[in-house]
């Protein structure tokens, strides 16, 4: 059981690090083709960080070893994410738990670790993306815990392996009201999380309108490397378990080199299909004023906890 | 405009990108980039209109991007500075934190011929001279204003792409 | 005489010896003496507090003629408070004996240092009502004493002080009274006697009314919370450490006493009040913690938020075993131990840190800070792992105490698959809710906090010359650091031990599991910090050694100024403050936290449309403050002024008086 988990954290960490550039290339390349443009080809992330990596990283003066360690801690926090995520296969191990409140609060690790980031180095532009940041992650986190809670009630433990599980032997828990309301609204936090529309532009090159790349902006080199990986398998493993809440079929349950070439390949496919979902659903919205960002996250936070109180009515 | 006028809208225009000229010799050095270049645009003085010519290669018609070249926020993501227009003395003091602040390799690419000799406002009492004046130039783009297409291929002389 | 009684015994003794000492010892010797003998009370008393979590039992009696006889015999929970405490006054004290200055230092001063620790180390030994509540009130006094110790440097203190002494007053007043139901009703002061009653009377309601509005006043609750924010920020950095790190552990066992020991059959909407008290602290609290600059104002509201977390789990646990869904209930109750002991832990670490700050910059409005891990690498990382614990982050005690608050809050709805009853349907969602909004909100706090202070360019003269706090001063808050860590990373034998000494089944409710997790079998969960930071440390060296080789080829280069525009102007006072990074939120929060903004237009004399200056002013005031407390307090004002026109010391009128009131005698009689 433990070699198992040990050998699918592993497929699991080794798929996400070369899925992650690849979804980014492929979102931006079906952004490109809408736009009317060529693209850059979907390979085009993955000489991005080469190149990154080939460079000589510049740092201020005045910033501290913040602005070297952070971006590391960013990109650990997404490989934790990729080892404690049921994305391959839902095996539910007991001690490397998928616990939800573990795994958000990872993934809590990585935007502290950013935003301190976006603080270190003393700019206004940085700081600002770093308020603003902070400022959404703490308004998404009551939404994504509710939902992580009316999720859990069917299964009866917060544990998203075994939620998975369930949800592959019952598939009507996932069409049930609760599921769906519930759904809905931990894919509006994801938006948040990962600084997409319509909370925040990805490509915006105006800084008074950043959230995410103000925060980014002081990184050069192989700083800057860790900083998009980190944030790219973050955006990879969340649209993965969006993809395999809804649609959990193809997870393995049981290891063998059938299950796990099925598993790595249904992943594959239901993250790229997110993401190009994704990206086509970017081109028709515009991003949002940051004050009306609190009031998008409170309906989701209605949302949420509907869903809990449905729960309730329904059973 | 609806979701769905957008929707003809991108069905009816299909590709804008105008098809690709064969791409030229890559220039020594640029070969660590490996295809990817990120571009910081400086304006140091000029009168816009190169400025206008380096947006429209960035544009879907000309659409530079397909070669891996992307305009960046700030120089710290750069690897090639496209600069354009004679630097005035007001913009001499942050070209050269801009140029501090990239990190090597780097290349200057200088845009325009107010850029590279200085052009018809040389003599101007607030222009201190071209960009050569301040730092190496790496490569030129004569005209005034070049056109888009002459930008690109400068670019890609760099992508190699 | 029992082990307990003989270290109960050496523990007043000591106390005696330092106060002593402290009286009579020069100048030059008093602080590093009565420092290290408030260590050693602090030690001795944290032994008896392991000895009586053992259950060993034990009474000291000490005779007198005015109380009768006053009983302290700790049983195994008392044992636990009182090494809480105790921890905190080591730490306390050691800091202490390096920072003391002015007249912290005095006679009087060490004398209150030593009796306020001693007294709040009784508390939790106290075994009737009058022993607790003599020892309540020397804590409270003595507590007085050492904040009024800065009164001639800041006329602020004097105030806060007022205002300190009428809640302290107001809060003893009310255990006082609920005391005095309960004894009524048991016919007895002892605290066995009244366990003995059970619930059900509405003495019984009343009193229980009464403890908790009386223990949420000391534990910093809404809306009783309002000295808090004044006399934290006001009270030495030591002080400041042990009143929110230990003193307000004692509210927190008041309640502890009262719906655990006392009173543990309670109806199920004594639960929800305390949820509901609880629920509206934390978020009020972290609310006003995330707007605030000043860093010990917004520890201070942070304590406000953390006790309400705790009153939560306990009204959850009062709650749940209500209903009988019993082991979500202890799950709940343990959360309320271990938000306890983490708050203890990292809130002295944080007040003692910043301490270290004003200590070296004269300075503790964030907006005026920055800078510092450079300069204070030892504070900086000791308040990193502290601020890493409040927000609840792994891999720190504060994290294990909050995610076992969620799991016995998510667990505690149902009882294998169905729902326990529509008020806990309701309860537990909204409880979850108010936990996450408090932990993301924390979150931004203590980021701002960290990274305002800590990191970027000094925003002022005193921060850009600042210089590390001795070693002496260090100690404290490594010592803290550590503790945070490992209690993160190693959570099982300490819920361990900790769960003897609240449960009779201690092994039903927690065990350890894993590398050294927790694991609550009653509900079916297991954390293992351990096991997480083992796979980081493996996903690290991978990632280190391609570091390496990286950084090895290209070398990192300086440059002189961070990127800002290229401008020319890039001067510190540009920076993101603390203001300007809580700004967003207060936007989104301006219901509720209705800030005072004051805007100043100042235009040029030959146009309107050119301006000379732009003046803004924004205040944060606390609405319960604003709102309840001035209304009533100018009320009793103008009680005050008539009183004032009634009494004017004019003999005649005093004789006018004197007549009437004779008159009235004489027509009642009469009649």
């Amino acid at each position: 059981m433990i070699g198992a988990a040990v050998l699918i954290a592993l497929v699991q960490v080794m798929l996400f690090l070369f899925l992650a550039p690849l979804l980014v290339g492929v979102m931006r390349q079906v952004r490109s083709r809408l736009e009317g443009r060529v693209g850059s080809g979907i390979w085009q992330p993955w000489r991005d960080v080469r190149k990154l990596l080939r460079k000589a990283p510049v740092r201020a003066r005045d910033s501290s070893w913040i602005l070297s360690i952070g971006p590391l801690a960013l990109l650990l926090s997404s490989l934790l994410l990729c080892v404690l995520l049921p994305l391959v296969g839902a095996l539910d191990v007991p001690w490397i738990s998928s616990d939800l409140f573990v795994i958000v609060s990872v993934m809590l690790l990585g935007v502290v670790a950013l935003a301190l980031v976006g603080l270190d180095a003393g700019t206004a532009f940085g700081g600002m993306g770093s308020s603003r940041h902070m400022t959404v992650a703490a308004l998404v986190e009551p939404t994504v815990l509710l939902a992580v809670y009316a999720l859990s009630i069917p299964a009866g433990t917060s544990s998203l392996s075994v939620i998975v599980g369930t949800r592959l032997h019952v598939p009507s828990e996932i069409i049930s009201p609760v599921s769906v309301l519930a759904l809905v609204a931990l894919a509006i936090a994801i938006m948040a999380e990962t600084s997409r529309l319509p909370i925040d532009n990805p490509s915006t090159h105006l800084e008074l309108t950043m959230m995410h790349e103000a925060m980014l902006l002081e990184g050069s080199g192989r700083d800057l490397a860790w900083l998009e990986m980190g944030s790219w398998i973050k955006l990879t493993v969340l649209l993965g378990l969006l993809g395999n809440l809804t649609a959990p079929w193809g997870i393995l349950t049981d290891v063998t080199i059938g299950s796990v070439l099925l598993g790595v390949a249904a992943i594959t496919v239901k993250v790229l299909l997110l993401g190009v979902a994704l990206s086509v659903g970017e081109v028709f919205l515009a991003k949002a004023r940051l004050f009306r960002v609190p009031e998008l996250l409170a309906g989701s936070f209605a949302l949420a906890l509907l869903a809990v109180t449905a729960s309730y009515l329904v059973a | 405009m609806s979701a769905n006028g957008l929707v003809r809208l991108i069905a009816r225009v299909g590709r804008i990108a105008e098809t690709a000229p064969p791409a030229p010799s890559m220039i020594a050095g640029a070969e660590v980039f490996g295809g990817s270049v990120n571009v910081r645009f400086i304006n140091a003085g000029g009168c816009s209109d190169c400025a206008l010519e380096v947006a429209s290669a960035f544009g879907p018609v000309y659409d530079v991007e397909r070669y891996g070249i992307r305009l960046v926020a700030s120089p710290r993501h750069a690897d090639v500075l496209v600069i354009t227009g004679a630097v005035t003395r007001n913009m001499v003091e942050p070209l050269r934190r801009t140029i501090d602040a990239t990190p090597t390799p780097r290349f200057i690419i200088a845009v325009g011929d107010c850029a590279i000799t200085g052009g018809a406002v040389a003599d101007g009492y607030g222009v201190l001279g071209p960009v050569s004046s301040i730092v190496d130039v790496d490569l030129e783009v004569p005209g005034g204003p070049p056109e888009p297409a002459q930008i690109v291929q400068a670019l890609r002389r760099i992508t190699g792409r | 005489m029992t082990a307990l009684a003989a270290s109960l015994l050496t523990e007043l003794i000591v106390a005696a010896v330092v106060v002593l000492g402290a009286f009579t010892l020069p100048a030059r010797w008093r602080s590093p003496v009565s420092g290290l003998g408030s260590v050693v009370l602090s030690a001795v008393a944290a032994t008896t507090g392991i000895l009586a979590m053992t259950g060993i039992g034990g009474a000291l009696s000490v005779r007198t003629t005015l109380a009768g006889a006053l009983t302290f015999a700790p049983d195994r929970l008392g044992g636990l408070f009182m090494v809480i405490v105790s921890l905190v006054g080591v730490l306390a004290s050691l800091y202490a004996m390096r920072s003391a200055r002015g007249a912290e230092t005095s006679r009087s001063g060490w004398a209150a240092w030593v009796v306020f620790l001693a007294s709040m180390q009784l508390v939790p030994a106290a075994a009737d009502m009058v022993s607790f509540l003599l020892a309540w009130e020397l804590m409270t006094l003595c507590s007085v004493l050492l904040l009024a110790t800065g009164h001639r440097l800041r006329s602020s203190v004097a105030s806060a002080t007022i205002w300190y002494l009428a809640m302290s007053q107001l809060s003893f007043f009310l255990v006082a009274a609920g005391f005095a139901v309960l004894a009524g009703v048991a016919g007895s002061t002892s605290f066995a006697a009244v366990a003995a009653i059970g619930s059900g009377s509405w003495q019984v309601d009343v009193a229980f009314v009464l403890l908790l509005v009386g223990f949420a006043a000391k534990a910093e609750l809404v809306p009783l919370h309002v000295w808090v924010p004044r006399v934290l920020p006001e009270a030495p950095a030591p002080v400041a450490a042990a009143m929110s790190g230990a003193m307000v552990k004692v509210g927190v066992y008041g309640a502890l006493l009262v719906c655990v020991r006392l009173l543990p059959a309670g109806p199920p909407w004594w639960g929800v009040l305390i949820m509901a008290l609880g629920g509206a602290s934390a978020v009020y609290g972290i609310l006003q913690a995330s707007v605030n600059s000043g860093l010990k104002v917004l520890l201070a509201y942070s304590t406000t938020e953390n006790m309400g977390l705790v009153f939560l789990a306990v009204g959850a646990a009062v709650l749940l075993r209500g209903l009988d869904a019993t082991a979500a209930a202890d799950a709940a109750l343990m959360s309320a131990v271990l938000l306890t002991i983490s708050h203890a832990l990292f809130k002295t670490t944080l007040f003692l840190a910043a301490g270290a700050i004003e200590h070296a910059t004269d300075e503790t409005n964030l907006d005026r800070l920055g800078g510092l891990l450079r300069r204070m690498p030892w504070t900086a990382a000791a308040f990193g792992i502290a601020a890493l614990s409040a927000a609840a982050l792994p891999i720190t005690s504060g994290f294990v105490a909050e995610w076992t608050l969620l799991q016995s809050l998510i667990h505690g709805s149902r009882i294998s698959g169905t729902p326990v009853a529509v008020i806990v349907s309701v309860a537990m969602p909204l409880g979850v809710a108010v936990v996450a909004l408090t932990a993301g909100l924390a979150l931004l706090t203590f980021v701002k906090a960290y990274g305002i202070a800590f990191l970027a360019r000094p925003r002022s003269a005193e921060a850009a010359t600042a210089v590390e706090a001795p070693l002496g001063m260090r100690v404290s808050l490594v010592a803290g650091a550590v503790a945070i860590i490992l209690l993160g990373v190693l959570p099982g034998p300490a819920a361990q031990a900790v769960a003897s000494a609240v449960f009779t089944n201690p092994a039903e409710v927690v065990r350890s599991a894993g590398l050294a997790g927790v694991s609550f079998p009653g509900i079916g969960v297991l954390l293992d910090p351990a096991t997480l930071a083992l796979i980081v440390a493996l996903l690290a060296v991978p990632v280190l050694i391609l570091v390496s080789i990286v950084s090895r080829r290209h070398r990192s280069r300086v440059s002189e100024l961070p990127w800002g525009g290229g401008g020319s102007r890039a001067r510190p006072r540009m920076q993101y403050t603390a203001t300007s990074y809580a700004e967003p939120l207060v936007r989104v929060f301006d219901d509720v936290l209705k800030p005072s903004r004051d805007v100043q237009v100042t235009h040029l004399g030959e146009s309107r449309y050119l301006i000379e200056r732009v003046q803004i002013e924004q205040r944060m005031t606390d609405v319960f403050e604003t709102r309840v407390y001035r209304p009533l307090l100018n009320v009793a004002e103008r009680f005050g002024v008539l009183a004032r026109h009634a009494q004017n010391g004019s003999i005649h009128r005093y004789l006018a008086y004197s007549f009437v009131a004779l008159v009235i005698v004489l027509v009642v009689v009469a009649l």
